[in-house]
């Protein structure tokens, strides 16, 4: 292993096709932030009404919060390919 | 016994069809050489979109859950839901961090966290802490994935009492280490596609016909409601109240960050192909977590239709809920859904133990040049023990304890996340800071989890995770999830002892990667490569 991190700290090692760098940012990732803070605001979704197909609103809401993950995760994905 | 014949058959056929695949698995997507971690570890690094979602959605999706989320609702209601959010958050969170866990794992050949850590602190002791924690909070999970397995084959009356009790839960056991020592990761692999599609199945049916019997879910829910009115304790209601909102949020908030830092997670991140297989699967994952969801809602179907667990055993109503509303060929479908979906989890956590085991303690401190067919051997041999020490835990002591354990494996977890999870996207810390953190937090948690009382199982300790804040000295009865707590006392420590060492001028360890390692991705060089490049 030691050798390998020699080797690495050299500088030898060079990633991906020369002149193109790659890297994670955009804007686009921000919207990762909107399925993280819906599901902790126990205020939009702590009451029974109004309700959906039989569900109280705390059920129903947050079962549509995981659409709301899968949208955005989507979106991002799609984005940043 | 003979009542659940039928399930029984059903049960026991479906059961050994998948016995079958996942020895056949050696076989599938052959490679040319079993004998190395790459290869019998992690599959090959190959799996794409379709088997890494089934591979990750079996892998956290287990048995156990499908069996005590619907029993935490069926006891405690509402607040027994935060696996819902718990399962919508954490895919954002780890969306950016995973691929970049898989960029720097692919170009330096790592195969578990504390892998990383190592070389990214040039730390072995920090790793060794990091290998022990994993090691540790996944034992009792594996122990765990048998309690799920028990529950199912007390309904079907398969363990009574005498001497044989347990022959059927250790006969799955020694089926499934064998097929596990053979065929490494691609076992679980290939038999999640059955589990998957089993699951599916059984809660489609179930979530239409049972509703259906008891009257519609307005009447499910209205029963549920009616039978938390009725009851004593203070904290239940399918709705929340204002002490444990804290503790709902938070419990959501460090589960779904302590779920990528379980070793079986990195497992299945690792074993996929290239980065766009990660970000695909964050965003296709959460499919799971609406069949949670509905999973979860089986409590209060239960609830409805006035199940009985069988003894003090909460996770039985599941089970019994099946048993009671299923015709007896679909309950034995039920049933074999839920013991399959124990093999899947089981498998890959006793992989993920073993490869830590291997790559962070053997050697490092054993065989400090192994050959890849060592390494291989040694993990095969580990998963074996790992697996023989779960059964031993279920047979001899109370499961009760599993469940204590992997609540405070939840906790412990967490503390890794300075390390492997920060350490990904910064190496600010210094080594020294990050080992105190994680000491502090470590303890700060355990003392926490040993001072929650649980009245409804009669534990003076260790009875949950709602740490009350009145401990503190604060004037409220509000909760809060412990393991948060310590998470934040172990970053605090962490910081000063880092601005500590610093100010000291105490040596800190190299750093083994380069920026451009946490971008790379399928087809980049790696150092491997490079290094033995003309030697292999």
């Amino acid at each position: 292993m030691d050798r390998l991190l020699i080797h690495a700290s050299e500088g030898s090692m060079t990633t991906g096709e020369p002149g193109r760098a790659r890297s994670d940012r955009s804007p686009w990732n921000w919207l990762l932030v909107l399925p993280i803070v819906l599901p902790l605001l126990t205020f939009l979704f702590n009451a029974d009404e109004p309700r959906l197909l039989g569900f109280p609103l705390f059920y129903w809401l947050q079962i549509a919060f995981i659409i709301v993950g899968v949208g955005c995760t989507t979106i991002v994905y799609r984005m940043t390919k | 016994m003979s009542e659940h014949l039928t399930e029984i058959i059903v049960f026991t056929v479906l059961f050994l069809v998948v016995s079958g695949m996942g020895f056949f698995a050696a076989r599938w997507r052959r490679p040319t050489d079993l004998a190395s971690l790459n290869e019998w570890g992690l599959g090959g690094r190959s799996f794409g979109a379709w088997i890494t979602w089934f591979l990750i959605g079996g892998d956290l999706y287990t048995a156990y859950t499908f069996v005590a989320v619907p029993a935490l609702l069926f006891g405690a209601g509402a607040a027994g839901f935060f696996a819902v959010p718990y399962t919508v958050i954490t895919y954002p969170i780890v969306f950016l961090i995973m691929i970049r866990l898989w960029s720097v794992s692919h170009v330096h050949s790592l195969v578990t966290p504390a892998d990383f850590v190592r070389v990214r602190f040039g730390s072995p002791t920090l790793a060794l802490l990091v290998a022990i924690t994993g090691i540790v909070a996944t034992m009792p999970y594996i122990a765990l994935q048998l309690v799920g397995i028990e529950a199912v084959l007390k309904t079907m009356g398969v363990s009574g009492s005498g001497l044989l009790t347990d022959l059927p839960l250790i006969i799955a056991f020694v089926i499934l280490a064998a097929y596990t020592y053979q065929s490494g990761l691609r076992a679980p692999a290939l038999i999640a596609f059955v589990k998957d599609i089993l699951i599916y199945l059984v809660i489609l049916v179930a979530i239409i016909y049972i509703p259906a019997r008891l009257g519609g879910w307005s009447q499910i829910f209205g029963d549920a409601t009616a039978k938390f009115a009725a009851t004593p304790a203070p904290g239940d209601g399918t709705l929340l109240n204002a002490n444990n909102q804290l503790q709902y949020v938070t419990l959501a908030l460090g589960s779904a960050l302590a779920l990528f830092l379980y070793p079986h997670s990195v497992t299945g991140v690792l074993a996929s192909r290239n980065r766009d297989v990660i970000k695909r699967n964050m965003s296709a994952l959460p499919a799971y977590s609406l069949l949670l969801a509905l999973i979860a809602l089986l409590g209060y179907m239960a609830i409805s239709a006035k199940i009985k667990p069988i003894g003090t055993d909460v996770n039985t109503v599941v089970p019994q809920l099946f048993d009671q509303m299923f015709p007896d060929w679909f309950a034995g479908v039920a049933f074999a859904a839920v013991g399959i979906g124990a093999l899947v989890p089981a498998a890959i956590m006793s992989i993920a133990a073993a490869n830590l085991f291997t790559r962070n303690i053997y050697r490092e401190y054993i065989n400090r040049d192994p050959t890849d067919a060592q390494e291989a051997g040694v993990s095969k041999v580990t998963s074996l023990v790992v697996k023989i020490g779960a059964v031993l835990f279920i047979l001899f002591i109370d499961p009760q304890f599993s469940i204590d354990l992997q609540l405070i494996g939840g906790v412990i977890i967490l503390q890794t996340l300075p390390s492997v999870a920060i350490g990904l996207f910064t190496r600010w810390f210094h080594k020294g800071g990050l080992i105190a953190g994680w000491v502090a937090g470590m303890g700060a948690g355990i003392l926490m989890l040993y001072n929650v009382a649980n009245p409804a199982t009669k534990h003076e300790h260790f009875g949950g995770s709602a740490f009350a804040l009145a401990k503190l000295g604060l004037d409220t009865k509000m909760t809060i999830y412990a393991g948060f707590l310590a998470l934040a006392v172990n970053l605090i420590v962490a910081l000063l002892g880092t601005l500590l060492f610093r100010a000291l001028k105490v040596a800190d360890g190299p750093d083994g990667t380069a920026p451009e390692h946490y971008t790379a991705d399928e087809g980049d060089p790696r150092i491997k490569d490079l290094n033995l490049s003309g030697s292999t």
